[in-house]
C-alpha cells in the first residue's frame, strides 16, 4: 500500500480485529510505551495534537540516553573507538531512515534540523541554481507555510513565477487544469497530506504529469511518512522532506531525501566544517554526499533517536498504523456528527479513507481559540489557529480552525472524550 | 472550571456577542491600522477619528470603529477598548492603555508614555469593564489575544499623527 492507493486498503491485508475498538492495534499496550501519557493524569491526558508533534516512546528515549552514556563523541575523522561508535550510530540511523522510505542509497538521506530546513535547502541550492526569470514553480493551496515562504523568498530574488493549484469545495486538489498549469514549470512543491484538513493528494498522478512537463517534484511528506507506508521509488518524486518529531522521534532532526544525481549537481547549502574535501585560501572543494549538505556537527543523538523511532514503527507495521488511523478517523467523523449534529462543521474530504488522521472542525460559532481553551480544562489537547496554512484558511473561508489529530496511541476513548468536551464547551458558551 | 469562569466573565461574553463600535470609518479623514496575532490568526482593524490631531495629547477621540475577527478575548478587549476610548483625550487613552497593559503584566513602552510601577499598583477601577479581563493573566498564551487591540490602537494613534506624548 502506498500513499496513492491508501483510498482502497486491501481487505486481505487486515490483521484480526479487536472487538472493542475495531483496531488491529493493541492501543492500551502502545499507550504504555509512552511515559507522558501516564505521567499527566489530573486530568488524564487526551493528546490529540500529533499532527503538530507526536509523543515519544520509551524505546526512543532509552536509545538517546544510551548513546550519550556509552557512545558519544563527535563523528568522523578520529582514530579512537568512541568516535567510531558515534559515527556508526549516525550512519546506522541514516541507513534505517533510508530503508523506512524505500531509498536504496543511504547517501541520499540528508539530515537537517527539521523539514523546514530541508525545504529551504532545496530552494536555496537546487532552486537558486535552476530557477530564474521566465520559469515557474507550481505549489498547491494546501501547502504549509514551510512550503510557501521559502519559494516566495527565492522568487523575490530570482524573478520566477509562483502558480497555485486550486482546491475543490471539500479541500481536495482541483487538477482539471493541471497540464496547462505545468507549462514552463521547473519545480512542483506538493504536500502528501494536508496538515490542516488531512487531504491526501494524488502524488503519483501529479508526479507523472510534472515529469512529462520536465519539472521536478519536491514532496512535503511531514504528515504522511509518520502515518502511512512510504516508498520514494513508487511515488517517483525527486525530493522528499519530513521531520523526526512527528514520527515518535526527537525534535531537532529533519530529513531531506533526494535523487543522487540531483543532489550531486546541486551546490552546497550551508558552509562550514564537515562539508568539504579541501579548503584553500582561494576556495574550497565540497565533500561527497551526504556530508556535502551536513555542515557542522550533525544532530547525532537525534539521529539515533530517529533510528529507534523507525524501529518502533516498523515493529508495529506501517500498514497497521494506516489502517488504525482510517478506522479511528471514520469513528471520529461518525460519532462526532451523530453526537453534535448540525452544530459541528468538519472541513475537508467527507470520506475517511481520503484523509489522514486529522480533523479540522468548527462547533457552533465558538471561536477555535475559545473552544480549545475549554477542551484544555478537560485535558483534551487540540490545536486552534491557522496551522501555518493561511492561504488554505482563506480557501475555507475561516480565520482559524480547531484541529484534532491522532496517532497510534489514540483510541475511541480519546475521541469520546473529545466529543464530551466539545459538548461541555457548548454548555459553557451558550447555556 | 473556576479558572475558566474567571477567564470568560459574563461581561466579556456580552462584548463578544454584542461588540460595541463595530464597523468602519471613512479613511481619510479617519486613520486605520491593522493588527495580527500571528499565532492564532486573530485580526483587529482599528479606525480612529480625532477632533484635531494638532492638539496632540489634548486631541479628543471623536469616533472609533473596530473590524476584524478572532476569539472572544481579542474581540471583547477591542470592543471594551473602543467604548472606553470614545470621547476621551489622547492623554486619557494612553493612561488607560498603560493601566490595561499593566494589568496584563505588559510593561513595554509602545504608546510613547512611560509605564511605571508593578501591576498591583494599577488602578483597576479606572479600567471599568476592562477589569473583567484580569483573569486572562492566568492564561499566559491568551495575553496576546487581550493586548492585540491595544497594540493596534498604538499604531492607529501613530497614523493619526499623535505618536509621541512629548
Amino acid at each position: 500500500m502506498t500513499i496513492d492507493t491508501m483510498g482502497t486498503p486491501d481487505p486481505n491485508a487486515s490483521a484480526p480485529t479487536r472487538p472493542d475498538n475495531g483496531s488491529a492495534l493493541d492501543v492500551p499496550s502502545i499507550k504504555a510505551d509512552f511515559p507522558i501519557l501516564s505521567n499527566r493524569i489530573d486530568p488524564p491526558l487526551v493528546f490529540l495534537d500529533s499532527a503538530a508533534s507526536s509523543q515519544k516512546p520509551t524505546a526512543v528515549l532509552d536509545a538517546m540516553r544510551h548513546y550519550y552514556e556509552y557512545d558519544h563523541a563527535n563523528v568522523h575523522r578520529a582514530a579512537y573507538d568512541l568516535a567510531e561508535a558515534a559515527t556508526n550510530a549516525l550512519e546506522s540511523a541514516r541507513a534505517k531512515v533510508a530503508g523506512f522510505i524505500g531509498a536504496t542509497d543511504p547517501a541520499e538521506i540528508i539530515f537537517t534540523k527539521n523539514a523546514t530546513e530541508s525545504i529551504n535547502l532545496v530552494a536555496r541550492s537546487w532552486g537558486a541554481a535552476n530557477l530564474g526569470e521566465g520559469d515557474a514553480v507550481l505549489l498547491t493551496q494546501l501547502e504549509h507555510h514551510a512550503d510557501i515562504v521559502p519559494w516566495q523568498q527565492l522568487a523575490a530574488e530570482k524573478g520566477f513565477e509562483i502558480r497555485w493549484i486550486p482546491l475543490t469545495a471539500d479541500a481536495q486538489l482541483d487538477l482539471s487544469d493541471l497540464d496547462r498549469m505545468l507549462d514552463g514549470v521547473k519545480l512542483v512543491g506538493l504536500t502528501a497530506m494536508s496538515n490542516v484538513v488531512g487531504t491526501l493528494t494524488p502524488v503519483r498522478h501529479i508526479t507523472e504529469a510534472a515529469h512529462t512537463a520536465g519539472a521536478v517534484v519536491c514532496l512535503d511528506a511531514c504528515q504522511s511518512v509518520p502515518h502511512t507506508p512510504t516508498d520514494v521509488s513508487e511515488l517517483d518524486v525527486d525530493f522528499m522532506v519530513f521531520s523526526g518529531h512527528k514520527m515518535c522521534g526527537p525534535t531537532g532532526i529533519g530529513v531531506l531525501w533526494g535523487r543522487r544525481h540531483l543532489l550531486e549537481d546541486m551546490p552546497p547549502f550551508l558552509g562550514g566544517g564537515g562539508m568539504i574535501l579541501d579548503v584553500r585560501l582561494d576556495g574550497f572543494v565540497p565533500a561527497d554526499l551526504p556530508a556535502k549538505f551536513e555542515a557542522g556537527t550533525p544532530p547525532i543523538a537525534e539521529a539515533v533517536g530517529l533510528g529507534a523511532a523507525v524501529d518502533y514503527l516498523e515493529a508495529i507495521g506501517m500498514e497497521v498504523v494506516r489502517e488504525h488511523e482510517i478506522r479511528l478517523t471514520a469513528y471520529a467523523m461518525r460519532s462526532l456528527t451523530e453526537r453534535l449534529g448540525d452544530d459541528l462543521t468538519i472541513h475537508g474530504p467527507a470520506e475517511p479513507d481520503l484523509r489522514g488522521g486529522v480533523l479540522s472542525f468548527a462547533y457552533r460559532d465558538i471561536h477555535p481559540h475559545d473552544l480549545s481553551q475549554v477542551l484544555n480544562s478537560y485535558g483534551v489537547c487540540v490545536r486552534p489557529g491557522h496551522h501555518c496554512a493561511k492561504p488554505l484558511m482563506r480557501c475555507l473561508g475561516v480565520g482559524a480552525t480547531a484541529r484534532a489529530s491522532w496517532y497510534i496511541y489514540n483510541d475511541t476513548d480519546d475521541i469520546d472524550a473529545l466529543a464530551a468536551a466539545i459538548e461541555a464547551s457548548g454548555d459553557f458558551f451558550s447555556p | 472550571m473556576s479558572d475558566l469562569e474567571d477567564l470568560y466573565r459574563e461581561i466579556i461574553l456580552d462584548h463578544y456577542r454584542s461588540p460595541r463600535n463595530r464597523g468602519e470609518l471613512a479613511v481619510p479623514p479617519a486613520s486605520r491600522a491593522e493588527g495580527f496575532n500571528p499565532l492564532c490568526g486573530d485580526e483587529i482593524v482599528v479606525y480612529l477619528q480625532l477632533d484635531d490631531p494638532a492638539k496632540g495629547d489634548e486631541a479628543v477621540v471623536q469616533d472609533i470603529a473596530i473590524g476584524g475577527q478572532g476569539c472572544s478575548i481579542s474581540q471583547s478587549s477591542a470592543s471594551m477598548m473602543s467604548a472606553a476610548a470614545k470621547g476621551h483625550t489622547v492623554a486619557e487613552v494612553r493612561e488607560l492603555s498603560s493601566a490595561f497593559k499593566s494589568m496584563m503584566s505588559v510593561h513595554e513602552d509602545e504608546l510613547g508614555g512611560t509605564v511605571a510601577g508593578a501591576p498591583e499598583d494599577a488602578d483597576l477601577s479606572a479600567l471599568g469593564d476592562l477589569a473583567a479581563l484580569r483573569g486572562v493573566v492566568q492564561f499566559p498564551v491568551r495575553i496576546k489575544c487581550a493586548t492585540l487591540a491595544w497594540n493596534t490602537l498604538a499604531e492607529v494613534l501613530a497614523q493619526a499623527g499623535v505618536a509621541t506624548s512629548e
